[in-house]
């Protein structure tokens, strides 16, 4: 029995152009629509791109780390009450909020965001995004 | 924080197993579940990464017994061992009763094993805990690697390095094998217990 | 070490007798499982069950849950505050015919209902909001 080494690669792999258009979509239909700061994590929790708006300072390695445990800890209490998944995960605060979309298996796009944008036009953006996003592996 | 259910005459506590990064924790509670699958009720709950990999945590119940008349609900967790997942992990730590700490005997993991031990005591300390008075186990996992001629630490070194202050029960461990699991598991429940019933008195 | 460390084991900061208990859990009993949901738990937020009801047609593991349900809460709750916010709404889960419905009864307890489509969201709302100030004024 010989254990592994500490280090694990992801599943995936993303050139530099991959994640060049990654993060132009995050800036032009995200950022440029009034988002704070989105972040596209994969399921372990690191961060694959992020953008902002320049005005934030929040700990988006702990927001990344906690959000992928999160989603993983939704998902199992799904599992256990016999549910495929649960809907979008989308948490109101007085001045932020933060909204979760799964991109695929292996990505959660995170999208936080304040009173200037509405749920409605960030759902709608953060579909087209995701569409996009998706696009780029196509 | 462990809870006594006056009505029903259960308790339930709760015990962490903390550590570094593929230090054995997970495979502790592998070999618990494997071990006694004929009293646990329910499925081990694990929230891992695809690379298999703890993201949030292991969880086992365990029912062993009646203690002064209670049926004691133990409840087994892991923490993530990555460094990243400290906001995750110090989480986990919410309301423990005791805990055990997995070091990874290889001679290379040594300065991991002293970090982990030293991040556990701060993580505790958030919760105004001290490590010191937390009931607390020491296992050193993976002796099975010596037959592979992989070089690992003598006990003697891992008690120096990580008990010389601490100075509780220490196993030699193979989470693998299962050398010292049951062991190791049954110390850290019996010393919680008996806290637990200090104060119950 | 100061004396601002909690002893070695510490039980939880409130105590239920036997009495309250029984208060607890007709509440959940008369005012969430008669109104037709699913299962109720009442759990603390080291996510050990303080109190359970349910329609008698339930089987989840509900210990998995509770463990889980504290953990979503407590990530939830930390997410909050690193975008510097007190707490966020109330936690809500829809699935394709069981959902979850949380809500923080005070610091110590959350209140985790398990209910299907029978039930509308408005509905459980109101009651488990009577049902938490009930649970409060047990104390």
């Amino acid at each position: 029995m010989v254990y592994e080494d500490d280090m694990t690669f992801t599943d995936y792999t993303l050139g530099q152009e991959e994640l060049e258009r990654i993060e132009n979509i995050l800036e032009e239909d995200l950022v440029k629509s009034g988002v704070h700061s989105v972040l596209l994590i994969d399921m372990a929790g690191n961060i694959i791109a992020q953008r902002d708006n320049g005005s934030c300072d929040h700990d988006l390695y702990s927001l990344a780390a906690l959000a992928s445990a999160n989603f993983a800890a939704v998902d199992t209490m799904a599992k256990i009450v016999g549910e495929e998944e649960f809907s979008l995960l989308f948490h109101k605060g007085e001045s932020e909020s933060i909204h979760f979309s799964k991109v695929n298996t292996e990505f959660l796009l995170i999208t936080i965001f304040g009173k200037e944008v509405s749920l409605g036009l960030l759902r709608l953006k953060v579909a087209e995004a995701v569409q996009k996003i998706n696009d780029v592996w196509a | 924080m462990a809870f006594v259910n006056m009505k029903t005459k259960e308790v339930q506590a709760k015990i962490v197993y903390y550590g570094p990064g593929r230090g054995g924790k997970t495979t502790n509670l592998e070999y618990i579940y494997s071990k006694f699958r004929d009293r646990i009720k329910s499925d081990m709950v694990s929230i891992k990464t695809h690379g298999d990999r703890t993201l949030f945590f292991d969880f086992l119940p365990f029912d062993i017994g009646k203690i002064m008349g209670y049926d004691v609900k133990v409840q087994l967790y892991t923490v993530p061992g990555q460094v990243k997942y400290d906001a995750t992990r110090r989480l986990v730590l919410k309301g423990v009763d005791g805990m055990v700490f997995v070091g990874d005997s290889q001679v290379e993991q040594r300065k991991k094993n002293i970090l982990s031990l030293k991040n556990l005591q701060e993580n505790l300390a958030s919760y105004k805990k001290s490590i010191f008075k937390v009931p607390l186990v020491l296992q050193y996992n993976k002796r099975d690697l010596e037959k592979e001629g992989v070089p690992l630490l003598p006990v003697e070194t891992l008690e120096k390095d990580l008990n010389s202050q601490l100075k509780v029960p220490s196993f030699s461990a193979s989470a693998v094998t299962g050398e010292n699991v049951v062991p190791t598991m049954k110390k850290i429940i019996s010393l919680t217990m008996t806290s637990l019933q200090n104060v119950m008195k």
